[in-house]
This record gives C-alpha cells, structure tokens and sequence, in this order.
C-alpha cells in the first residue's frame, strides 16, 4: 500500500499525515507540488492540510494551479483514489474535483477543538470500517470550513449518499460549529473515489492524544 | 489600462463578514443600512488597449481563477 501526500508551500500537515498511515504500515511518499507526475505504484493520494500559498485569494485557489494537480486530476479521472483534508478538501473543491466551496466560518473565528461527528454513508472505501450512525470524535482546525453548495448540488449529494460526515453532538443531534450548508463535514464525488473532509482524522490515531478515530477512517483506504 | 474587479458573495449566500459590519455599524447607531456585502477589490494593470478584448481577458481571469463563480459574483470596470 503506497500512499502518496501533496506538499504546496503552506502545507502543514504532510509529516502528520505521513505518521498516521506509516503507524497504519502503508509506504508513503512526500511529492513537491512543482512535480509534473505522480508516483506509478500510488495506492491512495492524500491532499494534506495547511495553508496553501496562505490562503491568497481564498483557500485553495492558487495551489489548484500548481503542476502537480494536472496529474491528480488525470488520476482521480481514471478512478484513482483521493483524499482532501482540511486545505487539501478546499483544493479539490477548487480544482472541482469535488463540488461545493468553503467559505469563513460563520463566527468569523478560527475553530480550532476536538469535534463529534455521525458517519452519514459508509457505502464507500473511506467508512467501509465504520457504520453509519456511528460517531467519530475528530479535531477540527480551520478558519474556512463553512461548507457552500446550492439546493440542487445538496439534492444531489443526499441523492447519491456523497454525504460522508456531518457535525453533530455526542447523541448524534445536528451541532453546526461553522455554518456549513446542512451540518456538512466530509463528502466524496459520485464515483466515490475522491474524498473530502475538514476535520483531521491524521490527528486522531492515538488515544492518549485525545483520540484514535482516526484509525478506524484511515485503515478504509489499507483494507481496498 | 487598469482593470478594476470587485469580487463578492453572491446574492443568498450568507455574507458572515457583512453581517458583522452590519452589527457594529448598529452599535455605533448608524441608521438606515438595511445590508452590509463585504467583498475584494483586485486592480489589474493591462498592458492590453483594446478594451473589448481586455473585457474578455479579464473575464476568463475571474471564471479562472480570480472567483469562485459557486459562491462569488464579480464586477470589472475598465478605466
């Protein structure tokens, strides 16, 4: 199992990311965003979090430029799997990978706290592990995560069940931090094979860290 | 030329910076602003003279790049 993760100048979740999937036993690879290919034997692409070209003109929206993202484009085209954390989520958004956008928190604040989630679908590599209606105790770190998408793209989303994770209290009741349409936290695209989320499961791996549900997220992708 | 974009949140997306401006302006008493948009403005200098085309540059630059047309509106002004 290959994984490989993303690092545009800004990113500050590559090593965090790479901890959680070695400590799972998968091979990873750091790749500079001026790469113009991918590595051949990648299992799973992983966007990881940060701050992209600092956030410039909105979260995402310069690092979609970068050469790499031609060939995680062409990748994702051809059914390879993606993962978008946190910055890595508002990147695929951008590139419109994935469909929606993420805008400033409702409260203008950055949220940075551990936050319970309910798993919405799990017909999908990512949750395969987990059942729906289970609840996932997960950090969430972001200034820009007031997910966005019109009334048709949300029917469309329940439609298809791309809705992967919503914000929730522990009891699974509805508790929206950032205003995001629909309590929304994580979604994937139609041919599930392009993920994403704000919260950080890479930082849920261990539980005396606070918490290691992270674990049962991440080893979805080790087990395809 | 100079290129002047005004980007912002479209019409029914919640403009939460906005609605803060507008909070504080309440509480500073300033009556009579019924709504409060907080958007960007980006100024371009164009090397471009023909102002139909730098209208059609400067838009493919907004539906590229310069905006997120799933949640932003934009505005050019030529001058």
């Amino acid at each position: 199992m290959k994984v490989t993760i993303l690092q545009f100048p800004g990113t500050n979740c590559e090593y965090d990311t790479q901890h959680a999937f070695e400590q799972l036993g998968a091979t990873t690879e750091i790749v500079w965003h001026k790469a113009e290919s991918i590595p051949s034997d990648t299992n799973l692409l992983v966007v990881a979090g940060g701050f992209s070209y600092g956030d410039y003109l909105r979260s995402g929206a310069i690092a979609k430029f970068s050469p790499v993202m031609k060939a995680v484009t062409a990748y994702a085209n051809k059914g390879g799997k993606v993962l978008g954390i946190c910055n890595g989520f508002q990147v695929l958004t951008e590139a419109g990978l994935l469909p929606g956008a993420l805008k400033r928190n409702d409260g203008l604040h950055f949220i940075s706290k551990h936050h319970t989630l309910k798993v919405e679908n799990n017909d999908n590599i990512f949750l395969e592990k987990l059942d729906s209606g289970d609840i996932v105790n997960i950090p969430i770190a972001h200034h820009d995560g007031n997910y966005f998408i019109d009334e048709v793209g949300l029917a469309d989303l329940e439609a298809n069940n791309q809705i992967l994770l919503r914000y929730t209290d522990k009891e699974g009741n509805i508790q929206n931090p950032n205003g995001s349409v629909s309590s929304i936290a994580g979604i994937c695209n139609k041919n599930k094979n392009v993920f994403g989320l704000m919260p950080h499961p890479e930082r849920a791996m261990e539980s005396i860290l606070g918490s290691d549900d992270g674990v049962k997220m991440l080893e979805g992708f080790l087990a395809s | 030329m100079t290129a002047i974009v005004n980007v912002s949140l479209k019409a029914g997306v919640l403009d939460s910076q906005g609605k803060a401006v507008h909070h504080a302006l309440d509480s500073l008493h300033f009556e009579g602003v019924s709504d409060v948009r907080v958007g960007k403005q980006i100024v371009l200098q164009l090397s471009e003279t023909d102002k139909t085309k730098a209208m059609a540059e400067v838009t493919k630059m907004c539906e590229e790049i310069l905006a997120n047309t799933v949640i932003e509106d934009y505005k050019i002004e030529l001058i």
